[in-house]
């Protein structure tokens, strides 16, 4: 039962960060159909203003959690203005690779202006400990990356349904050429859709040092590709499918690592990847792919 | 109210019209008749900032023609545009708030969203499921509402009967007739030339992109022989 327990939560936050990082992508693709790669180096940018600012300013954990958070948000908006929005009338590929581009050119820097071996950032360590919840030991960090995820969700909702930048940014999935005609600053949604993006990044970020204590110029590419997949596999645009395809994912991978022998342990990433095929070959467009019309985008 | 001259509208290479003028004085109905491919869209296409184009476009005095689309909207126009173009994953209450976009004044859009509710009980009854489960004729109603919702000072209508059936084409119509009585400002493309010309006050007929014929809406009859010219069909 304890063990259960703990394999449920391991999957819950696992599922958490990824849907965090989905949710990131999804937000700019459904608006732009921009597959933005250098989102993970957005994650890492967070870290490594957090060794910065931990350094220079204050290692006070909390002040230092909410300076990740805007650093998140103001190096996403800006990648949009100087790297995105000069391409944004021209094909899809065009964005994809400028995403690659602009994500190798940070990696590169961060090597450059940083080191190549990881940094120690341990202000958000303390978020890891082990406590008793009744008679069953699990990780502080697990619930809070669990609950955090969970109100970050609830809040982006509210947003989405309540404002009117959030309604537009739900329109512009749609028609974004008819939300001009409505009065909105294509450059407005369109900075937002980067910056709640951004603010996601930056959630996920601190999970992620508090797991590591460390940072390093390649550590947001692996869970953008991972959080990639979770967005196919809920259907490519699709906020909810971003979601479920995180937590899906989060479920599958502790599933198969907890039902696999020990021995089998490398084939994990196998495993998953084959569950993620027959969801595909079930789903092709992924589990809650979106309405297919898509207007202009200006 | 808008004051066009000199229109040339071109998509890429191709030059859909090629140079006209159009005047829609406040508070009257003007109709935009012709053929399919005759530049009807393209002209509101041009006068909304969404196609390219030369020549001047005036609303109330001020050369509008080099702002971007935005900010157009702001000055007062709004399009309910050809196919309608509801979104159809947002509610049909989310879809008027979107109309108002522009606007700062909650309590007032509120209050608006409630009259069309009442004018369109259909709407009301539907206000939280999205708009895409309306069928066409209540999208269309949708689409003139959400174009109404930024108070504009003039009206694009591009086609509203487009694709309905007769009952509900009279019904859009009868909705369009009630604006101009309240004093809305008018701009009305259709290939409906019998009907349009029943409710307009000028008529400009575009064909293969030039102003082929205008004149008073009396001075049509009742447009069966503009009819004839632009569907092909002599009956």
């Amino acid at each position: 039962m304890d063990y259960a327990i703990q394999q449920i939560l391991n999957a819950l936050s696992f599922g958490a960060e990824y849907a965090l990082i989905a949710l990131g992508l999804a937000i700019v693709f459904s608006i732009m159909g921009l597959v933005n790669f250098a989102h993970g180096e957005v994650i890492a940018f967070g870290g490594y203003s957090m060794v910065i600012i931990g350094t220079v300013l204050t290692g006070n954990p909390f002040i230092l959690m909410g300076a990740v958070l805007i650093a998140c948000v103001l190096v996403s908006v800006l990648l949009e203005r100087v790297a995105f929005r000069t391409v944004r009338k021209a094909d899809l590929t065009t964005g994809l690779l400028t995403a690659f581009g602009v994500s190798i050119i940070l990696q590169n820097a961060f090597l450059l202006l940083g080191s190549p071996r990881p940094i120690p950032a341990t202000q958000f360590i303390f978020l890891d400990r082990t406590v008793l919840v009744g008679s069953i030991q699990v990780s502080s960090l697990q619930i809070y990356e669990t609950v955090a995820t969970a109100l970050a969700i609830v809040a982006l909702m509210i947003f989405l349904r309540r404002s009117t930048l959030g309604l537009a940014m739900r329109a512009a999935a749609l028609d974004f050429e008819m939300v001009r005609l409505c009065g909105l600053r294509a450059n407005r949604v369109i900075a937002t859709a980067f910056a709640v993006s951004g603010l996601l990044a930056g959630l996920a970020c601190i999970f992620i040092m508090a797991r590591r204590g460390a940072v390093s110029p390649h550590m947001g590419f692996d869970p953008v590709l991972t959080a990639f997949v979770a967005c196919v596999i809920g259907g490519f645009g699709s906020l909810p499918g971003a979601v479920l395809g995180g937590f899906l994912l989060g479920a599958v991978e502790v599933g198969v690592l907890v039902l696999l022998p020990q021995s089998y342990g490398s084939l994990a990433h196998a495993a998953v990847f084959a569950l993620v095929a027959l969801i595909l070959v079930w789903r092709p467009d992924g589990i809650l792919s979106p309405a297919k019309e898509k207007g202009d985008k200006i | 109210m808008l004051e066009i001259s000199n229109l040339r509208v071109t998509h890429g290479p191709i030059e859909a019209v090629h140079g006209i003028d159009i005047s829609v004085p406040a508070g009257t109905c003007v109709a935009l008749l012709g053929a399919n491919g005759a530049g009807k869209t393209s002209t509101l296409s041009a006068i909304t900032g969404t196609a390219k184009s030369t020549g001047t476009i005036r609303l109330e005095g001020e050369d509008i023609s080099a702002l971007p689309v935005e900010a157009r909207v702001k000055r007062g126009i709004a399009l309910s545009p050809e196919g309608r173009r509801v979104f159809y994953n947002l509610s049909v209450r989310e879809n008027l708030v979107m109309g108002a976009a522009i606007r700062k004044d909650k309590a007032a859009i509120a209050e608006e969203v409630d009259h069309w509710f009442t004018r369109f009980p259909i709407l009301g009854e539907r206000r939280d499921q999205p708009a895409g489960t309306l069928s066409g004729g209540e999208q269309q109603m949708l689409a003139i509402a959400r174009a109404l919702m930024s108070r504009p000072r003039i009206l694009l209508l591009d086609e509203p009967s487009l694709g309905l059936a007769p009952q509900i084409v009279e019904r859009i119509f009868e909705m369009i007739r009630e604006l101009r009585s309240q004093g809305v400002t008018i701009l009305l493309v259709e290939q409906n030339a019998t009907a349009a010309i029943g409710l307009s006050d000028h008529v400009y007929v575009l064909n293969n992109g030039l102003v082929s014929s205008q004149g008073r809406a009396a001075d049509y009859g009742n447009g069966a022989e503009l009819m004839d010219q632009i569907t092909g069909v002599h009956g």
